[in-house]
């Protein structure tokens, strides 16, 4: 089986992953990206909409113009930075440090890296309701894939389930798209996305309907419609129920962190709410108790791609210098100062919460097996 | 409207009156500013500070914090519409009161289709998206060339604290 060997291996080349890349090349450091998808950018190919932050991290750019930023930035590097695309990683071997992937469907090989850096994104969350499994009923970020990838229109009338920030610029992406969006159900008693995107939508005409979920959708062979309730302030579903006419549903409730091959490194993992999932735990270089893995982005728990471009820098900037390559006094903490100041909102409360659970002062103590 | 639906309102993304991060310019100086001032609509405290960094006047006041919510000097404002087109969250709208003696022309973000053209009468939209008037187009603009437009429309004075979006009806 063919072999690759790296030196720093970064596994995923979304907004941390390509972030990750082109700080450690920027250091010196030989550099392998793998992704899964047939692209580099991740999430940022298929947002439209202009970023918030500050200018560091590319405010009021689109983030698919921003993703074309950090692959010029990559491509600066020449040989030190190669990308496999149509590449999954599907395991990692402790015995001999060994990632086994795939490119493709036929062609397998293993890959040796002295420093992993895992920035493998999330996963969308569903929830169950009867007929959930109806053509018409899809994931917000399959709706975006269709749409802004690949110039799919999804359908023409869509209930969009959840009000968070995805949930709440899908349905303005889809208006500019031209599908009417019926309404937005959000089963807390606030929008959890920021007030301005639902704002955006309001003043176009959408609903957004706080404590009210899907109930179940309509349809024989696919989505005609959707049955949506009320619900009482322990989420209870306590009507009045409605039919809304519909040919798409959208499920936008929310991400949790893709961490398995983190799992399979015998890095130490732990449940934070706030973060949405299971996350490795890491220090302030982003490394986690496995001294050869690095984590970054929403691996390392559910966060703005703002926040996730700066963890990935950090981590590739710590990879960098722990392989010896030289790197500039104090950066880190310059990063920390912008990661700071990004979490200082209404949200970054609840993350900075979880953080807290999951960061580390130092590894003394601590026997990696 | 109870003080309990005036909260879910708000919650739901609909601004209930006046509010930090969503004040309106003292009238005085707002009736007489040639080309308008800005009006900004954005109550959350979220890290952003694109509106600050694209005002050419200092207007819009410098962050302390990059999640405070804007402050603006009125008296520096032009009305020049580069904030209403950087704002990622569209919470920038500016509003001329000199343009005749019944009308204001409301200068409005716009990243729809189809867009409008000059001379069209458009729908404007209340924050609910309610048709509360018919408005008539003056220009389109494009401040910074990335797509993302500037409509400005005459309409009646009367709207000046609810008029906020166009609906572009094609015409028959």
């Amino acid at each position: 089986m063919r072999k690759l060997s790296t030196d720093i291996l970064v596994i995923g080349g979304g907004a941390a992953g390509l972030s990750a890349a082109a700080e450690a090349a920027s250091a010196g450091a030989g550099v392998l990206v793998v992704e899964s998808d047939l692209r580099l950018g991740g999430q940022l190919i298929k947002q439209t909409h202009k970023f918030f932050g500050s200018k560091d991290e590319y405010a009021g750019t689109r983030g698919f113009k921003i993703a074309d930023i950090l692959l010029d930035e990559i491509k600066s590097f020449k040989d030190s930075v190669s990308v496999l695309q149509n590449t999954t990683v599907t395991g990692f071997y402790t015995e001999d440090n060994t990632f086994t992937a795939m490119r493709g469907e036929e062609e397998f090989f293993q890959i040796n890296a002295k420093k992993t850096i895992v920035a493998t994104g999330a996963q969308e969350r569903l929830i169950p309701f009867p007929n959930n499994d109806l053509p018409g009923v899809y994931g917000a970020g399959a709706v975006q894939t269709l749409m802004n990838v690949y110039g799919v229109l999804p359908g023409r009338r869509v209930l969009m389930v959840g009000a968070g920030n995805i949930g709440l610029i899908v349905s303005y992406q889809l208006m500019q798209a031209g599908v009417e969006v019926a309404a937005v159900v959000e089963a807390a008693p606030r929008v959890g996305g920021y007030w301005v995107h639902a704002a955006k939508i309001r003043r176009m005409g959408v609903p957004i309907l706080l404590r009210h979920s899907i109930k179940k959708a309509v349809g024989n062979d696919v989505v005609t419609g959707a049955v949506i309730t009320a619900l009482n302030e322990r989420f209870e579903p306590v009507g009045p129920e409605r039919v809304l006419d519909c040919d798409i549903i959208c499920i936008a409730v929310g991400l949790s962190p893709t961490t398995e091959i983190l799992s399979q490194a015998g890095c130490r993992m732990m449940y934070v709410p706030q973060l949405c999932g299971t996350v490795a735990q890491r220090d302030r270089t982003m490394r986690t108790s496995n001294p050869d893995f690095y984590t970054a982005g929403d691996a390392s728990g559910i966060e703005e791609a703002s926040a996730a471009m700066v963890e990935g820098r950090i981590a590739g900037l710590s990879a960098a210098d722990a392989l010896g390559y030289p790197t500039e006094h104090g950066k880190i903490d310059e990063y920390w100062g912008r990661l700071e100041s990004l979490r200082m909102g209404e949200a970054g409360a609840r993350i900075c919460q979880g953080i807290e659970c999951v960061l580390v002062q130092g590894w003394e103590g601590v026997v990696y097996v | 409207m109870s003080e309990k639906d005036m909260a879910m309102l708000f919650n739901s993304g609909v601004l209930t009156g006046e509010r930090e991060g969503a004040l309106l310019p003292p009238s005085e100086l707002w009736e007489r500013k040639k080309g308008g001032v800005v009006i900004v609509e954005c109550p959350q405290r979220i890290p952003c500070n694109p509106c600050h960094t694209s005002c050419p006047t200092g207007a819009i006041l410098p962050f302390a914090d990059i999640n405070d919510t804007p402050k603006v000097d009125w008296s520096k404002c032009t009305g020049c519409t580069l904030c209403v087109s950087a704002c990622p969250g569209l919470a920038c709208f500016v509003i001329d009161l000199t343009f005749s003696d019944e009308m204001a022309l409301y200068k409005l973000p716009y990243e729809m289709l189809p867009l409008p053209v000059k001379g069209q009468k458009v729908q404007c939209l209340d924050r609910e998206g309610t048709c509360i008037a018919e408005g008539t187009v003056e220009n389109v603009t494009q401040p910074r060339k990335d797509r993302t437009h500037v409509v400005h429309v005459s309409a009646p004075k009367v709207f000046l604290t609810t008029f906020r979006a166009i609906r572009v009806v094609e015409s028959v």
